[in-house]
């Protein structure tokens, strides 16, 4: 969808030797300069914490609270330095001429103002033209221009009336408005299901090249950096380190850190490896381990057919709302089954039941032939040893006043047969399997970064030796090139330890680096099931088929 | 949302129902004898039992209540065991009074709190902040009284007299024909009540400003000022409208202090008076206003988050 427009290229922002620091002195933009150019999209990308938010923040002229800028500037085309500018004069830009799409709509929009308000505010505040006329029909036309609808009744909705993908495009219709030069978008999709995310990136590409705006376009998804933009610049630690055509930087990295990046993005066709990479941002544990060169992952030697666990006609409705309308499936030992799904099919519910976390489900789970209680209250000790689950967000589900170690303890505790050497013993070894040194028993969560955090909880999960993983979502929180590593862990643990496992993840790239078998969840039924690379290859269900369609791809 | 607020109306009404029940049960159990209150130690038993009749102290509880019950919705709040005259006469002026004060100090309060909360918040962490956190966590801390009587010393007695420290309106006039009179005792209660809104106000505005949606309306160009009143204070307005609602509700009680230190003839003093007369009749007709004055600040703090939340408005959340 990208068109290279070699020619006409006219300067409309301009970055040089960007600096920002703390309000301690700590400096974390280390001199960045890019340039944005009309009709044309620059795609900034990088890891949390690399700064780029914060330089995308500063085209506006804006600095977070705590943040201050030290040197550098950032000229218009008019050849004014935004930042030399006092607060009224950056205000009287700041979306008018250069305007912002927030990451999450859900967080941006104003929940207590209707949206067509909120779009005609920006209208207002830099007044666009004559009368109010003028601005009600500029409304409705930057509607249409996203693909909303731009009648009365939908101009009063409240945000939350609306779906992410709308509110997104809410989000991208208020700094489009004014009909700016300069766009700055910090990852308008990410929270985006695949679908919606095709339709939004299709949506910003046409603004960019029809009204010929200045795109940069932030991001940590390199799979959608090729897809939008015409160049990149790669971020680490507060620097660019690398700066060109987006075809050749994706093709033809030069820096380590962007080959580094584009190894550990999962790809759906499985062609490499990831995982193999070594610590890329701070502190994080080297995985380098000697692998085949595919992804793919070895069918699973199942020594018995019999299955272990069993699902059964699971059905849950909250109120009126169905969420699960009947899933069915068989996980045999030592298998891994990726449950995939948008947000809102069902697919974290599911998991929930399964784990016995949520307990008004009907249908069955059972397993090695027993049918579980529902609730993990009415369930024996050994059942709920058997069943292991690990969060989406490490930042919340260890407890931030323990140590690790009195973390992964806990589960021991619960079966209370281990003398307080044995539970040691036992904790270190489940720390050596995540790949965790043993110094690690003894800190606490804030001293950890997300990557360790998330070994942390997978280690709570062993310690008890399960027979059946639950993961949900365990990935989505974290940089590609930590969920490279954790994907790896978990594959190394499922051939070591021989448990099986149930992936819950949005995330289609990851199958075929992680399960032998796919279900696809719909609307709370499962639509397609089988070996993972029947499904992607021979899709039966309409909504896998569309899913596959969508997925950015480099 | 109109349903919302009359599921909440007809809530209200259960709840003064059941405080009207507990009400009455409870000085059922008080010692004494309201005809024996009225007519005396020396009278007749003859004359007792005639009051008693008279009173319908000898029907059934379940009878009495219902007449009582029934009485209160046509505002006849029963006779006062003490003065012989009706409860409703006798309340109606103090009632009055009371409601100016309460008025006063919710009128100056609420907007004063709002706007130094809002002004601390924004200033966050610098001087203007600090001394305004401080002080009203001083002053959160000293008892109501305490507040009066360092008032009184202050602007009356010791230090300045320029303020009276009693109320005196002579017969047939009322309180605030004499305004320099109501000043102390509104500014006691202002500064008793007026800590709890600014630190809350002061507490969810900073959440609020940290918010993506104001950040948002930042980086749209909006000007500060209409960043604050148009994106922010409404989101802030309904933690505080609770806050609001328990401290007038707490002035419905707490009024008593304050009105006995300055001699102020509102419901305050007519309640100590009851008690210590056991005028049945009057302690009831109070107990109840007061406990209608709760239900109905928290029924308008309700109303106020409905208000400001569109998604309650809308049936978003159910």
């Amino acid at each position: 969808m990208r068109t290279l427009i070699e020619q006409q290229t006219e300067v409309a922002l301009q970055a040089t030797d960007l600096r920002v620091a703390t309000a301690l002195g700590k400096e974390i933009l280390h001199g960045v300069s890019f340039t944005l150019q009309r009709g044309r999209m620059l795609a900034l990308v990088g890891e949390s914490g690399s700064g780029k938010t914060t330089a995308g923040l500063a085209c506006l002229g804006y600095f977070r609270t705590g943040l201050k800028h030290v040197g550098g500037t950032v000229e218009l085309s008019d050849g004014t330095d935004l930042l030399a500018l006092t607060d009224a004069g950056r205000r009287g830009l700041r979306g008018g001429s250069i305007s912002y799409v927030p990451q999450d709509p859900a967080l941006s929009l104003n929940p207590a103002m209707r949206i067509g308000t909120q779009i005609m505010e920006v209208l207002r505040v830099h007044g666009y033209g004559a009368s109010e006329q003028a601005r009600r029909n500029r409304l409705a036309e930057v509607l249409t221009d996203v693909g909303l609808p731009n009648d009365a009744a939908y101009q009063r909705r409240w945000p939350h009336e609306l779906s992410g993908g709308q509110q997104q495009r809410v989000g991208i219709a208020m700094a489009f408005a004014f009909r700016p030069e300069v766009m700055v978008m910090d990852e308008p999709t990410t929270g985006l299901d695949v679908t919606t995310q095709a339709l939004v990136l299709q949506t910003i590409h046409q603004l960019v090249t029809t009204h010929a705006v200045a795109g940069l376009y932030i991001t940590h998804d390199l799979a959608v950096v090729s897809e939008v933009a015409d160049e990149v610049a790669v971020m680490l630690a507060g620097r660019i380190v690398e700066q060109g055509r987006s075809d050749q930087v994706l093709h033809d990295p030069q820096h380590a850190y962007t080959r580094k990046l584009l190894n550990a993005v999962p790809d759906l066709a499985g062609r490499h490896h990831i995982g193999e990479v070594e610590a890329v941002t701070g502190a994080m544990p080297i995985v380098s381990r000697e692998r085949a060169a595919s992804a793919r992952v070895a069918t699973p030697v199942v020594a018995e057919p019999t299955s272990l666990l069993s699902v059964a006609d699971l059905r849950l409705s909250y109120g009126t709302n169905a969420v699960l309308n009947g899933i069915d499936f068989e996980l045999g030992r030592g298998e891994s089954l990726m449950l995939l799904g948008e947000s809102g099919s069902g697919k974290t519910t599911a998991a929930r039941c399964i784990a016995g976390l949520n307990d008004t489900y009907t249908g069955s789970v059972s397993l090695a032939g027993t049918t579980l209680q529902p609730g993990t209250r009415q369930r024996s000790a050994e059942e709920r040893h058997r069943i292991q689950y690990v969060f989406q967000s490490p930042m919340s589900s260890l407890n931030p006043r323990r140590t690790i170690g009195e973390s992964v303890e806990v589960p021991l505790h619960m079966s209370g047969t281990f003398s307080r050497k044995e539970r040691r013993a036992l904790v270190l070894e489940a720390l050596d399997q995540v790949q965790l040194a043993a110094s690690f028993i003894d800190r606490r969560p804030g001293q950890l970064s997300g990557g360790e955090r998330q070994r942390a909880a997978i280690a709570r999960a062993l310690v008890n030796a399960p027979s059946v993983l639950v993961c949900d979502e365990v990935t989505s929180a974290l940089d590609v090139s930590v969920q490279a590593s954790i994907i790896d862990l978990l594959r190394t643990l499922q051939v070591e330890t021989g448990m099986a496992m149930v992936f819950v993840t949005h995330n289609i790239a990851l199958a075929r680096h992680l399960s032998q078998r796919l279900a696809v969840l719909h609307a709370g039924r499962i639509v397609d099931i089988g070996p993972t690379d029947d499904v992607l290859e021979n899709p039966q269900h309409s909504y896998t088929r569309e899913l596959l369609t969508h997925v950015p791809t480099l | 949302m109109l349903g919302l607020i009359l599921r909440r109306l007809s809530i209200s009404a259960v709840i003064l129902l059941i405080v009207s029940m507990l009400v009455f049960v409870a000085t059922l159990l008080l010692p004494g004898d309201p005809a024996q209150a009225i007519l005396g130690q020396q009278a007749t038993p003859e004359r007792l039992e005639a009051l008693r009749e008279q009173m319908n102290l000898n029907d059934p509880f379940a009878q009495r209540y219902l007449h009582w019950l029934g009485g209160l919705f046509v505002g006849d709040f029963g006779v006062s065991a003490a003065s012989g005259g009706s409860v409703a006469a006798l309340l109606g002026d103090r009632i009055a009074a009371s409601l100016v004060l309460m008025a006063l100090a919710a009128a100056i309060s609420i907007p004063v709190g709002i706007l130094v909360g809002t002004y601390s918040a924004l200033r966050r962490g610098r001087a203007g902040d600090h001394a305004a956190t401080g002080i009203s966590l001083v002053l959160a801390a000293l008892p109501d009284f305490v507040i009066g009587i360092a008032l009184v010393t202050l602007f009356s007695t010791t230090v300045f007299t320029v303020l009276p420290s009693v109320t005196m309106a002579p017969p047939g006039e009322q309180v605030w024909d004499y305004p320099s009179q109501l000043i102390l005792p509104v500014l006691t209660l202002v500064l008793v009540v007026m800590p709890y809104i600014i630190r809350m106000m002061r507490t969810t505005m900073i959440e609020v400003l940290d918010s993506g949606y104001v950040e948002m309306a930042r980086l749209k160009g909006v000007p500060e000022r209409q960043v604050i009143v148009r994106h922010a204070l409404p989101h802030a307005i309904a933690p505080v409208a609770q806050v609001v609602a328990i401290q007038l509700a707490w002035l419905a009680g707490g009024i008593v202090v304050v009105e006995f230190l300055f001699r102020y003839p509102g419901v305050g003093q007519a309640l100590v008076d009851a008690v210590t007369n056991r005028d049945v009749q009057v302690v009831q007709a109070l107990a109840m206003l007061i406990a209608a004055v709760y239900v109905v600040v928290n029924l308008l703090a309700d109303i106020v988050g409905i208000v400001t939340n569109p998604k309650l408005r809308t049936g978003g959340i159910r």
